[in-house]
């Protein structure tokens, strides 16, 4: 008996020795993968890259062109009203543009929108952040009186006044309006990234392995880089898989309210702000682009919560 | 010898709401080319700061290095700025820190880590600093080094870290390691093989050492010289043999009767020092150890002694004593027959009492680490 359980012993030891190292970020990596709304969501996000990507190659039409002979409002073909055309699978729009063609495109502009503006902000935010917390003084009072400034303001109100008041200078006309809506929502955005820095950094280099990365003569700025930000970046990038479905819902706000996008660019808060007068007759040119948002935000918030999960026990002593 | 540091007059403060910390007061010691040195004392009496100091890593605001001088292989540390600062640490001294728990960033392997210094100090590139990080690995006794240095520090024990925390003090050859109670955090076997690795390293490279620890029974094996710490000030410094023979101060007195002997018979009780040491913003008039000594008389009260070489001890043994100096009523007292004064010492245990009770404790802001 003695012998067996010994030899299992030495079985699990041998076992626990030849088990696979992983990293931090590759143990959180794995943890992601096993939660099955997570994987779901990247499948999504991953599908409407590709579609955004491919837009050419998958719209059936022009998105922007009006056809010869528009057959307007047309409803989606399974709708079996009489008020359907067979090549327009989802019917078409009050000018008469395939609906099918103007969602294919419009996804170019969320993607865009909603990657674009979170790396200004965190760019914005992190080096605001993490100057402010490490350098401490006048420099930390400085720019979280400026952020705290900026935080007054109610968010998409703000958000809202940028946008309105440069939309028609020559820099809001660039990229169809995209380019303001960028700059508009860094703007906004990067507040809270900063606070966030700041408050990791605040804790973090009270750590003793700063003062050791100190005592090997590490310079303030490789402090910063190389031991603080890996330190802090888990709940960064919980908050980044957050910023980016707000940052597509921002737009998507804006166009719907007529100061986003410029029309006829698609976008699909543009497309329910189009359909939105006719909504009695042809609820379906609404209801598509709407589905489009809700679907694309809640696959961004379920990879944002496994983000989180999976990254939350990540200071393993 | 030259020596290779030679601290002067070394005042740190720190500047808080309540007052002025006085953490070193005016330390002078020397250390010489491959020379192990021990600062001893409790926590609070200005040790870390001390090593925190050579260094130039005391955190300003609120500290401050506000006098003296600390002469590095004929340079001035506290004259250089932060650049050549930069330049020294890690590359001319080291430091181990007391916790190895805390002291690794806990998102990066141990290469990483190990060849921050090497690739800062010795402009080595990745793969140069990778082999040499194994082979320091493999010199502080870390097992399949080659497979463990793409580990975090998580996946390492407490004893393994503080191997790798001397394997990063040893990574570019400095002249000078700071220990800053280095076993401290560790169970008694394993800080038996951490010291003994520390002596046999530092006899290897002839690097020199100052051990800071608040343990006797450490420096004793280590050191060839000894300064005791008492707030904030050099107390006695005596090469290590002759202060375990011949202690002449009763705080070290009182440190030496606090640990356990194997020599002696069992029934021998410890004895600790009563009282704690003195509020380092408004500390004693005189001798700053007076308010515990058993021995005091008036003049401990009035004035405090100097450091000062000792009758019937040998040449370089210096105490911060009236009693024991030129004439006075310590010079023949046994230390280990006559414990002292037992009606001073049931008064020091009255004043202990009260303080500790006493709801105005003074919640001294005690410097980071010391």
């Amino acid at each position: 008996m003695a012998t067996a359980s010994t030899t299992q012993e030495r079985a699990a030891e041998l076992n626990v020795l030849a088990r696979k190292q992983r990293s931090l970020w590759g143990d959180a990596l794995y943890r992601l993968m096993r939660n099955r709304a997570a994987v779901g969501g990247l499948i999504v996000i991953a599908a409407a890259f590709l579609v955004a990507i491919f837009a050419p190659q998958l719209a059936p039409y022009d998105p922007i062109a009006i056809p010869q002979n528009p057959s307007t409002q047309m409803e989606p073909v399974w709708t079996g009203s009489k008020y359907v055309d067979s090549r327009y699978l989802l019917g078409t729009d009050f000018l008469g543009r395939d609906i099918i063609s103007r969602l294919i495109y419009a996804s170019r502009i969320s993607m865009v929108v909603g990657f674009i503006p979170t790396f200004i902000v965190f760019a914005l935010g992190v080096t605001v952040g993490m100057s402010a917390g490490f350098f401490g003084g006048w420099l930390d009072q400085l720019l979280m009186r400026f952020t705290d400034i900026i935080y007054a303001f109610p968010d998409f109100l703000f958000l809202l006044i940028i946008v309105a008041s440069f939309r028609n200078s020559p820099f809001g006309k660039i990229m169809d309006g995209l380019m303001l809506i960028f700059v508009a929502i860094a703007i906004v955005g990067w507040v809270g990234v900063a606070r966030l820095t700041r408050g990791q950094v605040l804790a973090l280099k009270e750590r003793e392995f700063v003062e050791a990365a100190r005592s090997v003569g590490a310079s303030s700025g490789r402090i910063m880089s190389k031991h603080l930000l890996p330190n802090a970046l888990a709940p960064l990038i919980v908050t980044a898989a957050f910023a980016v479905p707000s940052a597509i819902l921002g737009e998507a706000t804006l166009s719907f309210l007529g100061v986003g996008i410029i029309p006829p660019t698609p976008s699909w808060g543009q497309m329910i702000n189009e359909g939105f007068p006719l909504f009695s007759s042809n609820p379906w040119a609404v209801l598509m682009p709407g589905i489009c948002i809700s679907v694309v935000m809640l696959a961004f918030t379920f990879v944002g919560d496994g983000l989180r999960d999976a990254l939350d026990p990540r200071m393993k002593t | 010898m030259a020596d290779l540091l030679e601290v002067t007059d070394l005042h740190t403060q720190f500047f808080t709401r309540d007052g002025v910390v006085r953490a070193v007061d005016g330390v002078t010691f020397q250390v010489a080319a491959g020379e192990t040195l021990g600062i001893v004392g409790e926590s609070g009496c200005g040790k870390s700061v001390t090593a925190l100091s050579l260094m130039r890593l005391i955190p300003q605001p609120p500290g401050k290095i506000v006098k003296g001088s600390i002469m590095f292989d004929g340079q001035d540390i506290l004259k250089m700025d932060d650049d050549d600062v930069r330049g020294i640490r890690g590359n001319n001294i080291a430091m181990i820190f007391q916790d190895p728990m805390t002291s690794l960033n806990p998102v990066l392997t141990i290469s990483r880590q190990i060849s921050e210094a090497l690739e800062l100090h010795l402009k080595m590139d990745k793969s140069e600093a990778r082999k040499r990080t194994i082979e320091l690995l493999e010199l502080v006794n870390i097992p399949s080094a080659k497979k463990r240095v793409d580990d975090y520090p998580h996946q390492f024990s407490g004893g393994m870290r503080q191997r790798v925390m001397i394997a990063m003090a040893l990574s570019c050859n400095p002249k000078l390691i700071l220990a800053d109670e280095p076993t401290t955090a560790l169970d008694v076997t394993i800080q038996a093989q951490i010291l003994d690795l520390l002596k046999n390293l530092a006899r290897e490279f002839r690097t020199a050492f100052i051990l800071i620890t608040h343990d006797l029974g450490v420096v004793a094996g280590m050191t060839q010289r000894i300064n005791v710490m008492y707030a904030g000030r050099i107390v006695e410094k005596a090469d290590t043999v002759e202060l375990f023979a011949n202690p002449k101060m009763p705080y070290t007195w009182g440190l030496l009767r606090s640990i356990p002997r194997l020599d002696e018979s069992r029934k021998a009780k410890l004895v600790p020092i009563e009282g704690l040491p003195p509020d380092l913003i408004a500390p004693p008039p005189g001798c700053k150890f007076e308010p515990r000594c058993q021995y005091r008389r008036d003049v401990c009260h009035e004035k405090e002694p100097d450091l000062k070489h000792i009758p019937n001890s040998k040449p370089d043994h210096e105490a911060r004593c009236w009693g024991t100096q030129e004439g006075g009523w310590l010079v023949e007292t046994d230390w280990r027959r006559e414990i002292g004064d037992m009606r001073v010492l049931e008064e020091i245990k009255h004043e202990t009492a009260s303080v500790t009770s006493a709801p105005t404790a003074a919640p001294e802001t005690p410097p980071p680490g010391a």
